[in-house]
């Protein structure tokens, strides 16, 4: 058990440092700070609500991962298919859960570094005023929830073309769904046909409905779950898209 | 030793490999010769764990390659078609990581790292980004990669594609010198290579074993001697041809 901890994590450390390697994890958090900052200062109205509070930062957080996550995890796989580096990984004695949780963790940690790096919007708020520093913590924790969710989507994707655009498109569809399948617009469209239960199922299948809870300051272990089962049954799906093209 | 029964690989329509067998000893270096497009590299896939056969057994060292894969590619070194590597890695980076990946340690990694980087003669490029290395350093990079943990078994596809002919000689030499107690399977259209360097050829086209034999046997089955000329008599009677390998 041991050497296949070790083993896994020395991909992670070459999927990391890889991300690093290319301007791409540079770009990114930039990229990411940037529009986050835009996002909640200016359009969230950070000072004009006059609430001392990130409530504005996390509102924004999983519309803007909508895009940027799957740009991420876009390259796991698909570039590995491109270059033809993956005929090198998969025939190196390595199982294949070892491959897909190193890389994806890679990319979550990129995520997670870019989160990180929010913290000046905490330091801000407390500068500010007295904010509920505890919901504030759920609110990181949930946001990295939902990262991690929407990357095991993209990672699984991923492996399924060489092509990193449609590997884009695709991921973001679906993370979309993931997140829309919350909203009151969605759950209208059900609304007329469906029966209750199956509306209460597709609302519980929302990143945001999960989100929304934990980022209110209450971290339940339903929630903890979902997000879990979310990333395993993704990454359990990566898996099984690489077996299977080892028979195509 | 390698035992390969009955070894088949249809995509759809086309059977790239059909109802091949062979066993290869310790001690042999075996020469896969054939056109492009035979199935040369659709079977080295096979072997290596890369691809599942549609049907067949192929077995490495005792180990099962499809059953225990793991075990099987833990006594084998793969140089896949076109020696990828992840280009923006130092050679050094990209050993290294080979090497933790097989499973060397302390001392023994060290010795077998330097070992492979003087006999490839890696030391100048060291801590050269690969993308910027020439076509035939990065074969050289593929071939250190490959031999890092001393296998038992070797794969080599095109070993010597792209490499200027003191970088043949050198590569081929390389080959004798460790084939004495390996098992060494190379595929090749250079006839001369077969000559220089194997004990034993096997001519494959359309995906089915036309002769098997001594290259010296072989050359005989032609009036002019000629490995040459029996190729082209072998594999121009054999109906033309499905695609190679899909890199799928």
């Amino acid at each position: 058990m041991h050497s296949s901890i070790r083993t896994a994590s020395i991909l992670f450390r070459r999927e990391f440092a890889s991300y690093f390697a290319t301007p791409l994890a540079l770009v990114f958090i930039v990229i990411f700070l940037v529009l986050i900052g835009a996002l909640t200062f200016s359009i969230g109205g950070f000072y004009v609500r006059g609430q001392a509070d990130l409530a504005p930062f996390f509102n924004y957080l999983p519309w803007l991962y909508l895009f940027l996550m799957p740009a991420i995890a876009m390259r796991l796989w698909a570039e590995e298919r491109k270059s033809g580096t993956i005929e090198l990984l998969m025939t190196l004695p390595i199982a294949p859960w070892q491959a897909v949780l190193g890389k994806y963790l890679a990319a979550w940690a990129v995520a997670a570094l870019a989160l990180l790096l929010t913290f000046p919007m905490w330091i801000t708020v407390n500068y500010l005023g007295d904010p509920d520093n505890g919901a504030i913590v759920t609110g990181y924790i949930g946001s990295l929830l939902v990262a991690g969710g929407m990357l095991a989507i993209g990672a699984c994707f991923s492996a399924l073309t060489r092509n990193q655009v449609i590997a884009f498109i695709l991921a973001f569809v679906v993370c979309g769904l993931f997140l829309l399948s919350g909203f009151s617009l969605v759950l209208d469209a059900f609304q007329s046909w469906a029966p209750q239960p199956v509306i209460d199922a597709v609302a519980s299948l929302s990143f945001l409905t999960h989100f929304g809870s934990i980022a209110k300051g209450v971290i339940d272990i339903r929630d903890l779950l979902y997000f879990a089962t979310v990333i395993a049954v993704w990454l359990i799906a990566t898996a099984i898209v690489l077996d299977l093209k080892k028979a195509d | 030793m390698i035992e390969i029964s009955h070894l088949s690989k249809r995509y759809g329509e086309l059977t790239a490999v059909d109802d091949v067998s062979f066993d290869v000893r310790a001690g042999e270096v075996l020469g896969f010769l054939g056109p492009n497009g035979a199935g040369k590299s659709t079977t080295m896939k096979m072997i290596t764990g890369f691809l599942a056969p549609t049907s067949g057994t192929v077995r490495v060292c005792g180990h099962d390659v499809q059953s225990a894969p793991l075990a099987a590619k833990s006594c084998m070194g793969y140089l896949p078609e076109g020696a990828p590597s992840y280009g923006e890695m130092s050679v050094r980076a990209f050993l290294e990581f080979i090497a933790d990946v097989r499973g060397l340690t302390g001392d023994h990694r060290r010795s077998r790292l330097d070992d492979v980087i003087a006999r490839l003669g890696l030391a100048s490029v060291l801590e050269q980004v690969i993308e910027t290395l020439s076509k035939g350093y990065r074969r050289r990079v593929g071939l250190a990669q490959a031999l890092v943990h001393d296998p038992q078994v070797l794969i080599l596809d095109e070993p010597t594609d792209g490499l200027d002919p003191n970088q043949k000689h050198e590569v081929r030499a390389l080959i004798s010198a460790m084939s004495k107690d390996k098992i060494i399977v190379i595929s090749t259209h250079i006839l001369e290579e077969v000559d220089a360097v194997c004990n034993r050829a096997i001519i494959i086209a359309a995906g089915r074993i036309l002769a098997d034999e001594t290259p010296k046997a072989l050359a005989k089955r032609a009036p002019s001697g000629r490995l040459e000329d029996v190729f082209r008599q072998i594999t121009l009677g054999a109906k033309p041809v499905v695609r190679e390998a899909v890199n799928a």
